[in-house]
């Protein structure tokens, strides 16, 4: 039998990202820039959300974008022109998430961050669509929040319980048409809190506008305190 | 495909771990897998297999997983209790103010290197 020598590692696999996280956020607050991390399943409805939310936002601070897809920029695209906010596209070669790394290559190609003196107050990455990996990998962001969709089912909370965990915020999208689904908003609020007693239960539909102005003041307000 | 990013951190874990080492083939990669660590050990397997064989140092590179059961803590009644099969519950006290106490690692435990005589 062949000879072997064991080699003792013991080290998480997220320990190298979670490092390089903790980094960027301090290197962020520095700035002044807040970095929401922004998830959900595909079809949820975050980039029309994203839309409503910025213009409801733009006028008072300088807000940037970063989608993150495995392929295409219909995104970017799409909130540069409903918004007229830089917006950029990072395209994550396949793999299933944004970590802390890629975020920070991202950052460095947003035409803001260059000029110090310019830096925007809030960048929104919008992470890929799935609610498994982005919820593994810190991307440094300084509060991550994630956008359920009313078709979705409100059992989602006990389906995807790292998600719900790791959320500051959580946004039921689609709320007009709550009528024509099983959808059980007290028993939703009760799994995500189940998960996370912190997280704030935001129900709004981005397709109407109805309470995107509670997402939007959320967000100024969390905006406001990093900087301080 | 969750399975398959994991894999590329494994990849760059290990690759760095060996070189620091000066070690320039990596027989086996012991990895700790938590039962509640949303890892499916088969498709992590997979995924490995397909990798690693691209990577010099890592063809035939086996990758061997030793589970960690799942454990969870009560603050109720002080008690710990298997997680999957009561879940947040607590079931000698019915308590909800429970924690997990392991079982979510994702984790290299060690590398097996050959060594020439």
């Amino acid at each position: 039998m062949e000879n072997v020598k064991i080699i003792e590692i013991k080290k998480s696999v997220f320990e190298d990202n979670d490092r390089a996280a903790d980094a960027l956020r301090g290197e962020l607050k520095k700035k002044g820039v807040f970095l929401l991390n922004l998830m959900s399943s595909p079809g949820s409805g975050k980039t029309t959300t994203l839309i409503q939310t910025i213009n409801r936002l733009k006028d008072k601070i300088r807000i940037a974008v970063m989608e993150a897809d495995i392929d295409s920029d219909v995104d970017a695209i799409k909130i540069k022109e409903a918004t007229g906010v830089e917006s950029i596209q990072l395209h994550t070669g396949g793999m299933c998430h944004l970590d802390a790394e890629m975020t920070e290559q991202g950052l460095s190609n947003l035409q803001f961050t260059m000029h110090n003196s310019q830096c925007p107050d809030l960048v929104i990455l919008e992470n890929v669509g799935n609610l498994v990996c982005p919820a593994e990998f810190d991307t440094g962001a300084v509060k991550n929040a994630m956008i359920l969709s009313v078709p979705e089912g409100h059992d989602k909370p006990l389906k995807y319980p790292l998600m719900f965990s790791i959320c500051d915020v959580v946004v039921i999208n689609k709320m007009d048409v709550l009528p024509y689904f099983d959808f059980d908003m007290e028993k939703c609020k009760e799994y995500i809190h189940m998960r996370n007693p912190k997280a704030t239960v935001i129900p709004i539909c981005a397709r109407t506008g109805e309470g995107v102005d509670v997402f939007a003041n959320w967000l100024l307000k969390e905006v406001e305190n990093w900087k301080e | 495909m969750h399975e398959l990013g994991i894999v590329f951190y494994i990849i760059r874990d290990v690759k760095k771990a060996a070189q620091e080492n000066g070690v320039e083939h990596v027989s086996a990669v012991v990895m700790n897998i938590g039962e509640v660590s949303t890892i499916i050990p088969e498709y992590l397997t997979d995924c490995w297999r397909w990798a690693a064989d691209k990577e010099e140092m890592l063809k035939g590179c086996e990758l061997k997983i030793e589970p960690i059961p799942a454990v969870t803590h009560c603050d109720g009644c002080g008690k710990d209790y298997p997680t999957v099969a009561h879940g947040k519950k607590c079931p000698h006290c019915g308590s909800e103010q429970t924690w997990l106490l392991r079982g979510n690692e994702v984790e290299i435990k060690e590398i097996v290197v050959p060594q020439n005589k």
